[in-house]
């Protein structure tokens, strides 16, 4: 159960080694330290997160979890309910790719467009299903702002996440009736490993950053925010610029 | 089978009096004893929890997924005898219409926490206290005997010192989590007059205003204090003490001595639930506590019906509303007598870390009883209610941890944060407790969100 102040006793990583994903727990953790199951594929960087966490005093299972194996998904799901009640689902796996591979490569878009979107969804599913079981419960899903408008610099993937972004919006009127909180995060450019050697954009930030503002937003049963907080109206106004002007924008 | 009649039942998202922590479950409201027994024997996996009024400040009384019966629909009065003080209540009804109903008949309820709006039921379940503690104990001192439905849908009388009365006091603090109460007998108190002769004293600081109740309770049937936990420096803790004992019809001015027994206590208002989150701060915090303190000078021997006395705030219909959508928590805890600092140690750090926490509450608990999960025993007991914010988690993390070296313990009947450790350090007899609901309950069908996030069973 969350309890009253918002501290989690446990919490479902899928995408178990992403680096926003474990600030999160991160941030849950250094409050009070949790049960934590991270759904990745075996790795030594999977191994590195387990002792990671584990030194912060979390009880660490771990749930092989491969993305693209969308028929695996059901019994990865209930591997990670199998040890009791989930009380926050993160949902942060993905893929950034190359724009310029991605919309000439079909079978690459394709690929992007399965673990960002159809993975998401399924898993959505998925998890959905058993907080509602559960009558309580908090589901994260990491969108972008770039999902909010798509721009030619990096519309597949940006595609992707406009996607998301819908089927998790949906999802949170969905589940509300059953007593589970969805929350859709749209953070900005991430110094990451996954954005390592690209320009950083304006309003970059860090995944501590984010999953402060993350471990905020499932504390107060926030369903929409963006990290930082400025790319909400930022992203309010590019979202009316006509496309003449849109276009010859620098980002 | 013939078809049994069930009880009406809905999806419900409840939370409790802090309005902090919700989650759904299904409500079943059954209208006797049979249809309880029904509602638990049709329990999902998630199992089923009792609840009253939902008082309780943190998930007592939820049980995400699970089942909840709203015991309200049980709510009969079956008998009063003004002579031997005995009543015979189902679990349902609430102290405000029994004691509506018991006082003309010259019958008080021995225990009174600082609202009425409480069932029968979930008195026993939390072994609820007032201040009349140091005198009469808390609830379940009370008790006769009381009828439990268990997880096999069996009906049990238990008594105090009966064949099960292991089960009996398990019951009492339990939480609702060996059965649900649905009747019980209860043993009231002789009064003359619905009034109180009031002592009340304006104290300066906390170190006198804890010097007076430790010197001179005994002579009161009621004793409790509220001070002041904004105002720093030398008067730091500055209070009211209020003390008293129950009117005689010759304390009575005249007016009032043509109905002594007259039940007086208005609901003003109701607070609608329109306030934004951040109402209670330093400011409004300031000015409430320079009023509170400001409106009870000094004087002795005052007349105050109940309202006045004993429940101030009921006369303000969901007050909890005012804090605004984030809700709030009450922190109470006991520590031993011995351990008095401690209570100025907790309100130093609650100060220091920028919180502000107008209703506080102080009193001195006499001997505790023989449920194992009873929170009452002998020592300080502070409450203090703080709108949730950020690092308040952090903050009561700190405090448990002074609380739990001092030998203290928190009630669970205000509890909505701690963790499962801190309950195992504070209640020693807690395997005991286990021990007797686990033959009573061994597939563990009574379940809630409480007993979920502590651990308990």
């Amino acid at each position: 159960m969350i309890d009253a102040v918002g501290n989690p006793q446990s919490i479902l990583l899928l995408g178990g080694t992403s680096e926003i994903g474990l600030a999160v727990v991160e941030a849950f953790a250094s409050d009070r330290p949790m049960r934590v199951v991270l759904a990745a594929r075996p790795s030594p960087r999977l191994d590195a997160a387990r002792a990671r966490l584990e030194g912060r005093g979390c009880a660490v299972e771990t749930v092989e979890f491969d993305a693209v194996d969308l028929t695996s998904h059901t019994d990865v799901v209930q591997k990670a309910f199998a040890g009791g009640d989930i009380d926050v689902a993160v949902v942060a796996f993905g893929l950034l790719g190359d724009n310029e591979q991605l919309w000439t490569d079909a079978a690459a878009a394709v690929e992007i467009a399965q673990v960002n979107y159809t993975a998401a969804v399924s898993v959505g599913v998925l998890v959905g299903d058993r907080m509602k079981e559960q009558g309580h419960g908090s589901l994260v899903a990491l969108s972008s702002v770039a999902g909010e408008r798509a721009r030619r610099s990096n519309f597949v993937y940006g595609s992707t996440k406009a996607g998301l972004d819908a089927f998790y919006s949906g999802l949170t009127e969905a589940l509300r009736p059953h007593g589970v909180v969805v929350t859709v995060v749209r953070p900005g450019f991430v110094h990451s490993k996954m954005t390592e050697g690209l320009k950083p954009a304006p309003l970059a930030t860090t995944p501590e950053a984010v999953a402060a503002v993350i471990a905020d937003a499932v504390r107060t049963r926030k369903e929409l925010v963006w990290a930082p907080a400025a790319w909400r109206f930022v992203m309010s106004a590019l979202r009316h610029v006509p496309r003449p002007i849109f276009r010859r924008l620098p980002i | 089978m013939s078809s049994q009649p069930t009880p009406p039942r809905e999806p419900r998202r409840l939370h409790g009096w802090g309005r902090t922590a919700p989650s759904v479950a299904e409500v079943v409201t059954p209208r006797d004893p049979d249809e309880v027994a029904i509602a638990i024997l049709g329990a999902g996996p998630r199992g089923v929890i009792a609840r009253g009024l939902g008082r309780s400040y943190g998930d007592p009384a939820q049980n995400a997924g699970g089942r909840v019966v709203d015991m309200t629909g049980l709510s009969r009065i079956h008998s009063i005898d003004g002579e031997t003080g005995l009543v015979d209540v189902d679990a349902g009804v609430s102290l405000d219409t029994l004691m509506r109903a018991a006082l003309p008949f010259g019958l008080w309820l021995p225990v009174l926490p600082g609202t009425r709006q409480v069932t029968i039921g979930g008195a026993i379940g939390a072994d609820i206290h007032g201040k009349a503690h140091h005198v009469v104990g808390s609830f379940g001192n009370h008790i006769e005997s009381m009828v439990l439905v268990t997880a096999d849908g069996a009906v049990r009388e238990l008594t105090p010192d009966g064949d099960e009365s292991e089960l009996f006091w398990a019951t009492v603090g339990g939480m609702g989590l060996t059965g649900i109460v649905v009747r019980a007998r209860l043993r009231l108190h002789h009064v003359e007059t619905a009034y109180f002769v009031v002592d009340t004293d304006q104290i300066d600081n906390l170190d006198d205003l804890m010097d007076r109740q430790t010197r001179d309770d005994e002579k009161y049937a009621e004793s409790v204090s509220w001070f002041d936990a904004v105002t720093t420096g030398a008067h730091f803790g500055r209070g009211i003490l209020t003390r008293a004992n129950h009117a005689h019809l010759d304390d009575l001015p005249e007016k009032l001595r043509d109905k002594p027994l007259k039940f007086d206590a208005p609901q003003l208002l109701t607070v609608p639930d329109v306030f934004p989150p951040g109402m209670l701060n330093k400011l409004t915090g300031r000015v409430f506590s320079e009023l509170w303190y400001r409106k009870s000078p000094t004087k002795h021997g005052a007349v105050q019906n109940i309202t006045q006395f004993l429940h101030p705030l009921d006369i303000i219909g969901e007050w909890n509303r005012g804090y605004g959508p984030n809700g709030f928590l009450q922190y109470q805890f006991v520590v031993p007598p011995s351990r008095g600092d401690v209570v100025r140690t907790v309100l130093e750090r609650v100060t220091a870390a920028g919180k502000v926490s107008a209703l506080n509450v102080l009193k001195r608990f006499g001997e505790g009883n023989r449920a194992p999960l009873s929170f009452p025993k002998p020592g300080w007991t502070l409450c203090l209610d703080i709108p949730v914010g950020r690092g308040l988690g952090e903050l009561c993390d700190e405090l448990d941890a002074i609380v739990l070296d001092a030998g203290g313990r928190h009630y669970l009947a205000k509890e909505s944060r701690t963790s499962a450790e801190a309950i195992r350090r504070g209640y020693p007899r807690l395997d005991e407790w286990r021990k007797v609901r686990a033959a009573v309950d061994p597939e563990g069908v009574f379940a809630s969100d409480m007993s979920r996030r502590l651990e308990l069973v």
